[in-house]
């Protein structure tokens, strides 16, 4: 079942178009990732779906409802948790959740368990009576993760859920929404880091300046796009052109960065490090299983963080 | 038809969505609002002690009140004045800029023109409960000649929706929390000295007597005399008027100028 249905949706700042006229579905109980550098409209893509953003142009549902024509009831039955924590500093954790659950219409009584629930869900049940300010950058987070789901919504979107984090909160963080995706609940994730959305995505569309480059199952798109194994090669720059020549059959791109270059090996790995160990151009070199970076890399000759690589060819 | 739907819509967010808004803000208040009355309310005695007993002793009686009646009702609606300017200007700023708490709240079902209505409210409130209390003091005092001084909240009220309005315009319009200043030193501090909360207007020439007329706290500022000294006839409804028309016109303007700052 559809929840989600955006048709040549479109959004524009000034005339700038932050989302270029894009097409996706998302399916009830699966993890939709939407993968792209900062400035790719994902952020944007979202909060046309939560309803705080109007849409320019193309046509947008959110569980059957068109985000301009009903967006009270489609917010009833979404969480939502923004890129920027905007707990409320001046009530504890636990009013956080129960003054979010007025705002929902929730009776105090079923607030309260609700709240009991969430805080110990997220192992926040010792800080309840705490004031948000007093806990850890972390436990923000999961408390308003927390607050997205006190009303028990349909979908959660949640914008750059990890963004600022340290590894280990960040691990827990995705613990918790691998939990809740089992449970069966629609996630919607932004994320600029590959391993979330290879993580925890089951479906990604990757975004670069309002437009969708390429969408599919992460291990898919990682297969379709760049093969299986990544050869890292430390090289001095002038003669990084003849090895590419001699290994022109064995690798289905690469990327050029600095004295790197990122092969794409099209099949046999090892005969394409054969190659490179005989030619003599090569100081060092290292396989790799290839990932959403790579992917990413190839389609649009930048990385993530959006250092721009030098050369990109493919051989197709 | 059209239109007429258009300018409804702007009254609309007057409903149960912006009473959830509000009771958020009580929540906060009822955790603060020890410190928060108890400044509103030393100020405005601090005017009454130094203007009545200290200038007071030099001035002769105005209309047959002493000087130090003459302002008490005047120092209740400037201080209820000074509640929901502030409210809805620093504190709603606060709110909106620094802690994204709107943000917070129109990802719920509530929109945003009903998040600026609860915090009129709010503003309302406050503005209220402080001139009241103040009221209270002053009737203590001795200076409330007359039972008609219980209407001080109905006026309050009014009060309270005027100012609220024009500091939650300026929150709409300033690009930074400082640019306040602005506000309070060309609209609220001339609201203050020119409503004849300190002298009559009848001293000054013709032409600033009228422009008097235009400044909604001269209007609150008569009503409450006139409540507190029991002179009420028919012409204070023109007053009233004045402020129910004032505060139906300029109600879209808030939500209008807030859509536009946070919705692109």
């Amino acid at each position: 079942m559809i929840v989600v249905e955006a048709q040549s949706l479109q959004k524009n700042y000034n005339g700038f178009p932050a989302v270029a006229g894009i097409d996706f579905k998302i399916h009830r109980g699966e993890c939709f990732g939407i993968l792209g550098p900062n400035g790719a409209g994902k952020t944007t893509v979202v909060a046309m779906i939560y309803c705080f953003l109007p849409i320019s142009g193309g046509k947008l549902t959110v569980l059957g409802k068109d985000v301009t024509l009903e967006p009270r009831s489609i917010k009833t039955k979404l969480g939502v948790v923004p890129q920027e924590n905007n707990l409320d500093l001046e009530l504890t954790v636990r009013e956080n959740l129960l003054v979010y659950a007025g705002y929902y219409g929730i009776c105090r009584s079923e607030a309260q368990k609700r709240a009991k629930e969430l805080l110990h869900f997220f192992g926040l049940s010792t800080k309840a009576d705490q004031e948000v300010e007093q806990i850890s950058g972390g436990m923000k987070r999961r408390l308003t993760i927390a607050r997205g789901l006190i009303h028990t919504p349909e979908i959660l979107i949640l914008d750059e859920p990890t963004t600022g984090l340290d590894p280990q909160s960040r691990r827990l963080i995705w613990e918790h929404l691998r939990k809740l995706k089992k449970r069966g609940l629609t996630l919607i994730l932004t994320t600029h880091y590959l391993e979330e959305a290879s993580q925890l995505g089951d479906e990604l569309i990757i975004m670069d300046k309002g437009k969708i480059l390429e969408e599919g199952k992460p291990l898919e798109l990682i297969k379709k796009q760049v093969g299986a194994k990544v050869v890292e090669v430390e090289i001095s720059p002038g003669q990084s052109h003849a090895l590419l020549g001699t290994l022109e059959n064995l690798i289905s791109g690469y990327q050029i960065a600095g004295n790197t270059i990122y092969l794409f090996v099209a099949e046999d790995e090892n005969a394409a490090v054969e190659l490179i160990n005989s030619s003599g151009y090569v100081q060092t070199y290292r396989v790799r299983p290839s990932n959403l970076e790579d992917v990413f890399l190839k389609l649009t000759g930048r990385g993530l963080d959006y250092a721009e690589t030098e050369e990109t060819g493919f051989i197709l | 038809m059209q239109k007429l739907k258009k300018l409804v819509s702007y009254y609309s967010p007057v409903n149960r969505w912006a009473l959830k808004v509000l009771a958020r803000n009580l929540i906060v208040f009822r955790k603060t609002w020890a410190t928060n009355l108890a400044f509103n309310i030393v100020e405005p005695l601090l005017y009454l002690a130094a203007l009545g007993a200290g200038l007071g002793v030099m001035v002769e009686d105005i209309e047959g009140m002493s000087y130090t009646q003459f302002i008490a009702p005047g120092i209740v609606a400037t201080s209820a004045m000074w509640a929901a300017a502030a409210e809805c200007s620093y504190d709603s700023f606060v709110r909106m800029h620094f802690q994204k708490i709107y943000h917070a709240i129109v990802a719920t079902p509530i929109n945003l023109e009903e998040v600026v209505v609860g915090e009129l409210l709010y503003g309302t409130f406050k503005s209220v409960l402080s001139g009241t209390v103040i009221m209270g003091v002053i009737a203590a005092l001795g200076l409330v000649l007359s039972p008609w001084a219980l209407f001080t909240p109905v006026v309050l009220v009014l009060n309270g929706l005027v100012f609220s309005q024009i500091a939650m315009i300026w929150t709409g319009i300033v690009p930074k929390i400082d640019n306040f200043a602005y506000f309070f030193t060309l609209i609220v501090t001339p609201m203050f000295l020119f409503s004849e909360v300190f002298f009559p207007l009848d001293v000054l020439p013709q032409i600033l007597q009228q422009l008097a007329w235009l400044l909604p706290l001269y209007h609150v500022v008569a009503l409450l005399r006139a409540l507190t000294i029991g002179l009420v006839s028919a012409e204070l409804i023109y007053h009233v008027m004045w402020l129910i028309i004032f505060i139906l016109l300029i109600f879209p303007l808030p939500q209008l100028l807030m859509r536009r700052r946070l919705i692109k």
